[in-house]
């Protein structure tokens, strides 16, 4: 089969960082092709390279036999490839055929008739359903990844990237995905894929490539390997991949969550009466389509939203008009790792020591703050958790994003709450550190503590948690018993459909 | 051959200093082409703007006098800086300050000095620091543009001031001529060591903010809220309180600022008081990092700046605007390094 992209002896560093070195990388006409790698193990950069953004320090690259250098994604394009970014690059009060026209030479105007011709047969012969009249905010996230594709092939891409395109998919719209990239290489185009979804490297693809610390590990067909050799390649040394999942005996009540409304800063309603309890020794997972409700709900009960409606009871006691400060001075042992780490979990330009402090300095008597006791724990905390830091007091920041959740999780726990609320603990982890922090959450669990846990990754829900609540659109789509549960039910129940028949698994 | 600004990622201390050092060197050699290109001696115009700083008691007291306001002012203007709220309102708080601290001088100069003085640094401060606190009431409330905000509200008490000085404060006594009457010699700070006493509140709130900013809660909570106000809610710091206290701290030492200048260097109010003070320390605060310490060193570097400036006008009979050229260069390129100490030239060879 005749080779569309060879990569030869890529190196790229930014600053003292080595992004990528000596990488080879060669993609086959009519293949999906996995590019597999932990966060920063250099894929992102490599595809960079391949469409244009940046230009390597050292090596070549070739597109269909013939030597090429960019200087822009623009040159990329005229050599047919094209790359689908993870952050959509669509313009939201546009239809589907403007974004797909928008910066061609063509005009905006010219021939819309032929214009939607030529959609309509791209549509048809790689299978997507796309409405060239539609308006890209009335779009669900898969249409628009859709809209993306498409885009790329009306410029004449027959190579195409796609990076993490599944992370914000749910598993209906990954399977339809799937169907796509299949097209296209029976139509002879490329496609790689870039992913650390082990599951989906088997499912779709033909060969892997396989990228550790900006090094080829090496290229495999996938029939000759399995998912434990690729983490094995990807991480380095074996990893255990499944998942304990802890028998601890159902406690008492913890918190009690009734009828809960929320609007946003528009009116808009943002939860639509939540109910659910959470009991001692026990971890609810939280699934759902981002942007479900799921920060709303952490954040309101932990006294971070207004909440318009309803009732959130903590060991029986009321939360409802509580400040955060309030909370923390009646001595609520709660703790909320939020989502974003970096934005409200800790002060990011301040060390570790002035991290702790945030959850101390307010128990201290008088006007100044006395450092040490923080000292002390951030010294205990790196010891427990195994942090990697220069130093107590160099900023957080810095520091890779295991060793910043571990920081923050560290100083959460080490308050010995009854409540532990996390909202994506383990995004943008690599995979050692994601079942540290599993494990971690397992421990909680096995205290007494009970576990609010939100997460995007079903497979991971499904085996850690006790019970899985689906948040839809503000409400709560069903609470299951997470041994019964499957990823296809809880892709159903995310994007608004009933089941029948389900009484049983509840 | 190209050329590509990069970011860097993090930058020590040692490549800091470095950068800066090469800042300063090629200001001097810029200001060198400049003042050879006036036809004087480069070398004699230095020596000179050092003479004119240093040169005598009296020129020492000067530059002494001309550091007191900037120290102070620029220790305020850090404190709403370290909580990202762009003070650019020290003119006007400045104004404000010595506004009210004149309004106690002329009301009442009868006082017993202690107690007229006292009156007078608690009106100026209360002058200044409810004047910022306005700008932070209408952001805490409304979200408005604290930098736009303060900005405008310096013109309007510069033409407040302005309005008292033709208007209804004009000493009748002075012969048609626009000025606010004189203080009594109570309403006077006294001098320490030859230089009014401003200096040892400059070195002491130095010291007090150093401790206040490092060492107590408010401090904290007010560095935190400016990194991210998400985090500030999130630990639950009062966030109203902490603006209005870090404001009330900004203005108010901006005030004190007006205070001092009204009584011990022109002993009455003028719409000159604040003679752009409040800019120049938004620089030396800038400079100086936020750090307390800091402000003293910049700010004295400023002053010799200003001072030697001036001297030089009269020494070589050059107009303003050259030695203000001076200045500006000096400036460029300092301001100019802090930008290659956060990205670096990257020179590319081969094709483009």
């Amino acid at each position: 089969m005749e080779n569309y992209i060879s990569m030869r002896n890529i190196s790229k560093s930014f600053g003292k960082v080595v992004a990528n070195r000596n990488i080879n990388l060669t993609v086959k006409k009519g293949e999906i092709h996995a590019l597999l790698g932990e966060n920063g193990a250099g894929k992102s950069t490599l595809m960079n390279m391949l469409s244009g953004v940046y230009t390597p320090d050292s090596g070549s690259i070739f597109v269909k036999e013939k030597e090429v250098r960019f200087a822009s994604p623009k040159d990329a394009i005229d050599q047919g490839i094209g790359m689908i970014y993870q952050h959509f690059k669509l313009v939201e009060n546009m239809t589907a055929a403007e974004n797909i026209v928008l910066g061609r030479r063509t005009g905006l105007f010219a021939g819309r008739k032929a214009l939607n011709r030529e959609i309509g047969e791209i549509s048809r012969r790689f299978g997507l359903d796309i409405d060239p009249g539609k308006k890209v905010y009335d779009m669900s996230v898969g249409e628009r990844q859709t809209l993306e594709i498409l885009k790329v092939l009306y410029r004449g891409a027959d190579i195409l990237i796609l990076d993490e395109p599944t992370a914000v998919l749910t598993p209906q719209e990954t399977s339809k995905l799937f169907d796509i990239m299949r097209r296209m290489k029976e139509e002879g185009h490329a496609v790689i894929f870039i992913t650390h979804k082990m599951n989906e490297v088997m499912e779709v693809s033909d060969r892997i490539t396989v990228l550790r610390k900006g090094e080829t590990v090496g290229t495999v067909d996938k029939a000759e390997t399995n998912p434990k050799l690729l983490t094995e390649m990807m991480v380095g040394r074996p990893v255990d991949l499944s998942i304990r999942r802890v028998k601890v005996p159902k406690g008492r009540k913890l918190l009690e969550v009734k009828s809960v409304n929320a609007v946003n800063q528009y009116g808009g309603p943002v939860l639509k009466s939540v109910s659910f309890e959470l009991f001692a020794g026990e971890i609810l997972g939280v699934a759902g389509v981002a942007g479900s409700g799921q920060k709303e709900l952490c954040e309101s009960i932990a006294g971070l939203y207004p909440i318009k409606q309803g009732e959130v009871l903590f060991e029986n006691e009321s939360l409802i008009g509580l400040s955060p400060s309030a909370i923390i001075k009646k001595g609520v042992s709660f703790s909320f790792v939020p989502e974003d780490r970096l934005g409200m979990g800790l002060v990011a330009s301040m060390g570790m020591v002035d991290n702790i402090v945030l959850k101390q300095y307010q128990s201290q008597r008088g006007l100044f703050i006395d450092r040490r006791p923080a000292v002390e724990k951030s010294r205990q905390i790196i010891e427990s958790l195994d942090i990697n830091t220069p130093g107590i007091h160099h900023p957080v920041r810095q520091l890779s994003g295991g060793n910043i959740q571990k920081v923050l999780l560290g100083r959460e726990l080490d308050s010995n709450p009854h409540l532990l609320i996390t909202a994506y603990p383990v995004r943008g982890l690599d995979i050692n550190t994601c079942y540290t922090i599993y494990d971690l959450l397992n421990r909680e669990k096995e205290k007494g503590v009970g576990v609010l846990f939100v997460a995007e990754d079903l497979d991971v829900l499904i085996e850690l948690s006790d019970r899985i609540m689906v948040m839809y659109n503000g409400e709560i789509a069903g609470i299951y018993d997470a041994e019964k549960c499957t990823k296809e039910m809880l892709g159903l129940l995310m994007t608004g459909n009933k089941l029948e028949g389900t009484e049983g698994l509840q | 051959m190209r050329l590509r600004f990069v970011k860097r990622s993090e930058i020590n201390k040692k490549s800091g200093l470095a950068i800066r050092g090469t800042a300063i060197l090629l200001a001097l050699l810029a200001t060198t082409l400049f003042i050879a290109f006036l036809k004087l001696n480069p070398l004699s115009v230095y020596i000179s703007m050092l003479d004119g700083s240093f040169g005598s008691a009296y020129r020492v007291k000067e530059t002494i006098i001309k550091t007191v306001p900037l120290v102070i002012t620029s220790l305020g203007i850090a404190v709403a800086f370290k909580m990202q709220f762009w003070n650019i309102g020290g003119e006007g708080q400045i104004a404000m300050g010595a506004f009210m601290a004149s309004f106690v001088a002329l009301r009442m100069p009868e006082l017993p000095k202690p107690l007229l003085l006292a009156l007078m640094i608690a009106a100026g401060m209360v002058g200044g620091g409810l004047w910022a606190l306005l700008p932070a009431f209408f952001k805490a409330r409304w979200g408005t543009n604290e930098t736009i905000v303060t900005l405008m509200m310096n013109y309007i008490a510069l033409k407040y001031v302005t309005y008292l000085q033709y208007g209804p404060w004009r000493d009748p006594k002075a012969l048609g001529f626009p000025k606010i009457p004189n203080f009594s010699d109570n309403a006077i700070l006294p001098n320490l060591f030859g230089v009014h006493i401003g200096w040892v509140f400059a070195l002491i709130l130095t010291a007090a903010m150093f401790i206040f900013m490092n060492h107590s809660k408010k401090g904290y909570e007010i560095a935190v809220l400016g990194e991210s106000e998400h985090t500030a809610r999130y630990a639950g710091i009062n966030i109203r309180n902490t603006i209005i206290v870090s404001l009330l701290i900004s203005g108010g030492l901006c005030g004190l600022t007006g205070m001092i200048q009204a009584s011990a260097v022109a002993n009455t109010l003028s719409y000159e008081v604040s003679g752009g003070i409040g800019y120049t320390a938004i620089i030396t605060t800038w400079l100086s990092g936020l750090s307390a310490p800091f402000i003293i060193l910049t700010s004295f570097l400023f002053s010799i700046l200003i001072q030697g400036g001036s001297f030089i006008q009269t020494s070589f009979g050059i107009p303003q605007s050259a030695a203000q050229i001076i200045q500006g260069i000096i400036l460029f390129f300092v301001l100019g390094s802090e930008f290659f100490t956060r990205y670096r030239l990257v020179v590319r060879k081969g094709e483009s």
